[in-house]
C-alpha cells in the first residue's frame, strides 16, 4: 500500500511505485534520503553532462546517414513509419510521462493531421476533378469542407491547427472543471471511438472504412519512387529530431518544471498560485500538435490514412509502447515506439497467432516488473554500476 | 410518432445492458480505483457460457455466467490487480493486456466468426411494441439493482464494502479485511458483467470482440454517474441508453456517438464529478 508515501515532497522524482525495481541503495535508518531513487538524467560531473548530447549526436548520425545506406527501400519505409509513431509517442511522453495526463485518444489528433494531408493529396491527384472514391460513392459536387484543402499552404497549416485547436478546446473544458486522471483517460478514449464511427459513417466525405488512399504525387515527386521514399524518411527523421530537442528544452524550462510539479501534486501547485489547468491544456495541445504532424508525415510514407489507424486500439498501442520504453524519459517514449513497431511487424509476420498473446503478456510483465520501462531498467543498471565503482 | 415509441424499448434495454456492465465497473473503480479494461471480456465470457449451455436451458445460463465471469474477475484481482492499488492508470494498461489475451483465447477456442445463440421459445414475440426479450433484459437489470442495493444496505458484508469505498484506511483500522472485501467486490462486479453477456445473446450474435463494443460506453456511464454510486449508475445508464438510441434515430448512427460525447462533456461542465458525488474532505 502506498498509504503514507504522499507525504514526501516528491516534485522532481516520479511518484514512488511500490513495485518499481528497488534502487540498490541501502536505506540508512533515519538518514536524510528525501530525494531517493536513481535520477534518470545522471549524476553531476562533466562525463554525465556530455553523455546526453553525445548520445543524441550518435543516434542522429545512425538515423540520418547509416540507416538510409544500410537498409533496402522497403525496410527504410518501415522505419519511417515507426518514426512517425515515435513522434506521437514523444507527445504522449510529454503529456503522460511529464504531465500525468493519460491520453488514450492521440489517434484522434494523428487522424486529423493525416486526413488534412490526405485531402490535399487527393485533390492534387484529381487535378480539378472529384477524388476517385467520391465518384464511386456517388458524390456529384465537391463538398464545401474539402474546398480549401486544395491549397497546400492551408492544408499544411491545418495539419497542426486542427489538432491543437481541438485539444485546446477539450483541455479547457475538461481541465478547468478539474476533471482528471482516469476520467480524462476515459473521455479521450470515448473521443477516439466516436471519431472512428463518424469517419466510417460519412462514406462520401471521408472514404469510409477504406479511408483515403491511392496517392501518386507528393509536391511534384512520384510517391512510388525509391528516391522520394528515401527523402521522406530523412524528413521524418529530421522532424522527429527537431521535435525531440524542442520537447527536451520544454521539459528543462520553468514551464517543464511546473508541468512535472502539476503531475506530482496538482493541488499544491494551485495553492502556490499557479493555474494547473493552463499548464495541462497547453501541454495537451502541444502533444496533439505533434500527433497531427506525425499523421501528416505518415500519409505519404505509408500511402493511406483510414479509421482503423486512429481508433481506440492504435491509440492504446502507442501508450503501451511509451510504457514499454519508459514513460518518465522522453527518449524512452521514442525508443518504445520504434521497438514495439518492429516487434509488431516481426511477430505478425512470423507468428501471427501468437502475437496478441505476446503483446498482452508483454504489457502485463512490463507493468508488473518494470513500470518505468526500458529507460527505467537502463537507469537502474547504470545506478548499480556507479555504486559498484564507488564501492571499489 | 410510432417510430419514436418503438425506439423506447430499444433505448431502455440498451440502458439496462449498460447498467449491468457499469455496475461492476463503478464499484471496482470507486472502491479500488481500478480501471478494468478486461471487464468487456467478462461480458464475452458470460455470452459464450450461454452459447455452451444452449441445450441445458436459458435460466441455467444466468447463474452459470455469473459464476464463470465472477471467478475470472476474482482470479484477475487476486493474481494481478491487488499489486496495483494506488496506480489506477497503470491498471488500465495492465488489464488491457489481459483483455487482448482473453480475446485471442476466445478466438482460438470458439473461432473468429460470430456465433448465434437461439433465444428460448418463451422470449420470442412480445406485447405491442414491447418485445419479450427486451422486457426480460430490463427486468434482469431491475433485479440486479435491487439485489445490489439489498446487499450493500442489508448485509454485514455489504456494509463493509461501503465502508471501504468511503474510507479505505479507516475501514482497515476498524478491523475490516479490505483485501477480502476487494476480492468479493471484484467477484460480484465481474459476475454482473457475465449476466450482461447473457442478456446480450438475446439481441445479437456473440463474438470474441463483443465486449469492446460496450466497454467505452459503460465507462462513460461511470463518469457521468459518479464513482461507486448506485443511483448515479442507474440514471446515467438509462440516460445514455436513451440518448444513444434517439440520437441514432433522429440523426444517423455515425453522428450519434459524437453527439453523446458532446453531451457528456457539456454535462461535466455542470457536474464535473458526475451526478452523485461521494462527499469527502480529501483533496485528490
Amino acid at each position: 500500500m502506498t498509504a503514507f508515501q504522499d507525504s514526501q515532497p516528491a516534485i522532481e522524482a516520479p511518484p514512488p511505485d511500490p513495485a518499481a525495481p528497488a534502487p540498490a541503495e541501502p536505506s540508512v535508518t533515519g538518514g536524510p534520503s528525501v530525494t531517493g531513487g536513481p535520477s534518470v538524467t545522471g549524476g553531476p560531473g562533466r562525463r554525465a553532462r556530455l553523455a546526453g548530447p553525445a548520445a543524441f549526436a550518435a543516434v542522429a548520425v545512425v538515423m540520418l546517414v547509416v540507416m538510409p545506406l544500410a537498409l533496402e527501400p522497403f525496410r527504410l519505409g518501415l522505419l519511417a513509419k515507426y518514426l512517425c509513431y515515435a513522434i506521437v509517442a514523444l507527445g504522449i511522453g510529454l503529456a503522460w510521462g511529464k504531465g500525468g495526463m493519460l491520453t488514450l485518444g492521440q489517434g484522434v489528433f494523428f487522424g486529423l493531421g493525416g486526413y488534412a494531408m490526405g485531402m490535399y493529396l487527393k485533390l492534387h491527384d484529381a487535378g480539378g476533378d472529384l477524388p476517385d472514391f467520391m465518384v464511386w460513392s456517388g458524390v456529384e459536387k465537391l463538398p464545401a469542407l474539402w474546398g480549401p484543402f486544395g491549397n497546400p499552404a492551408f492544408a499544411l497549416a491545418m495539419v497542426v491547427v486542427l489538432p491543437v485547436v481541438m485539444a485546446l478546446l477539450l483541455g479547457a473544458l475538461v481541465f478547468r472543471q478539474r476533471v482528471r486522471g482516469a476520467y480524462f483517460a476515459i473521455l479521450t478514449q470515448a473521443l477516439a471511438a466516436a471519431l472512428v464511427i463518424l469517419l466510417v459513417g460519412q462514406q462520401g466525405l471521408t472514404g469510409g472504412t477504406n479511408g483515403l488512399t491511392n496517392f501518386f504525387d507528393f509536391f511534384g515527386q512520384d510517391l512510388a519512387a525509391d528516391s522520394t521514399q528515401r527523402g521522406l524518411y530523412l524528413v521524418v527523421a529530421l522532424v522527429l529530431g527537431v521535435l525531440y530537442l524542442a520537447a527536451w528544452q520544454l521539459v528543462r524550462s520553468r514551464f517543464g518544471r511546473l508541468l512535472v510539479a502539476v503531475r506530482d501534486g496538482e493541488d499544491r501547485v494551485r495553492f502556490l498560485g499557479y493555474d494547473p489547468a493552463t499548464v495541462k491544456t497547453l501541454t495537451f495541445a502541444i502533444s496533439a500538435g505533434m500527433a497531427g504532424i506525425a499523421g501528416a508525415l505518415f500519409v505519404p510514407v505509408v500511402g493511406i490514412i483510414s479509421p482503423a489507424l486512429l481508433g481506440v486500439v492504435p491509440s492504446l498501442e502507442l501508450v503501451v509502447a511509451v510504457a514499454v520504453g519508459g514513460r518518465y524519459a522522453l527518449a524512452g517514449a521514442v525508443l518504445g515506439a520504434v521497438v514495439m513497431g518492429y516487434a509488431k511487424t516481426y511477430f505478425s509476420e512470423e507468428l501471427p497467432e501468437a502475437w496478441l498473446y505476446l503483446q498482452g503478456a508483454l504489457f502485463i510483465l512490463v507493468m508488473t516488473l518494470a513500470p518505468k520501462g526500458l529507460a527505467g531498467v537502463a537507469a537502474a543498471l547504470r545506478h548499480v554500476r556507479t555504486s559498484r565503482r564507488a564501492a571499489a | 410518432m410510432e417510430g419514436v415509441l418503438n425506439q423506447l424499448p430499444i433505448g431502455l434495454s440498451i440502458g439496462a445492458v449498460l447498467l449491468l456492465i457499469a455496475l461492476g465497473l463503478t464499484f471496482t473503480f470507486g472502491q479500488m480505483g481500478v480501471i478494468n479494461m478486461a471487464h468487456g471480456e467478462f461480458i464475452m465470457a458470460g455470452a459464450y457460457t450461454t452459447y455452451l449451455l444452449q441445450g441445458v436451458g436459458f435460466l441455467v445460463a444466468l447463474p452459470a455466467a455469473f459464476v464463470v465471469a465472477g471467478l475470472m474477475g476474482l482470479v484477475l484481482e487476486w493474481v494481478l490487480i491487488r499489486r496495483f492499488y494506488g496506480r489506477p492508470l497503470d491498471t488500465l494498461l495492465l488489464t488491457w493486456g489481459v483483455s487482448l489475451i482473453l480475446q485471442q483465447l476466445a478466438r482460438d477456442l470458439f473461432g473468429a466468426p460470430n456465433v448465434q445463440v437461439l433465444s428460448p421459445e418463451w422470449l420470442r414475440g412480445g406485447i405491442g411494441i414491447l418485445p419479450y426479450n427486451r422486457l426480460f433484459i430490463m427486468a434482469l437489470a431491475v433485479l440486479s439493482v435491487v439485489a445490489i442495493w439489498a446487499y450493500q444496505h442489508r448485509t454485514a458484508q455489504g456494509r463493509r464494502m461501503r465502508a471501504v469505498m468511503q474510507n479505505r484506511r479507516l475501514a482497515a483500522t476498524s478491523g475490516i479485511n479490505t483485501g477480502r472485501v476487494d476480492r468479493l467486490t471484484f467477484f460480484i462486479g465481474s459476475g454482473l458483467a457475465g449476466v450482461a453477456g447473457v442478456a446480450l445473446t438475446l439481441i445479437g450474435p456473440v463474438g470474441p470482440a463483443l465486449g469492446t463494443y460496450y466497454i467505452v460506453d459503460a465507462f462513460l456511464v461511470v463518469v457521468a454517474g459518479g464513482l461507486g454510486r448506485l443511483r448515479g449508475a442507474v440514471l446515467a445508464a438509462l440516460g445514455l441508453g436513451l440518448l444513444n438510441s434517439y440520437a441514432e434515430f433522429w440523426t444517423n448512427a455515425s453522428l450519434a456517438k459524437v453527439m453523446v460525447f458532446v453531451v457528456i462533456i457539456g454535462f461535466l461542465q455542470l457536474r464535473p464529478q458526475g451526478l452523485f458525488v461521494l462527499r469527502t474532505r480529501a483533496l485528490t
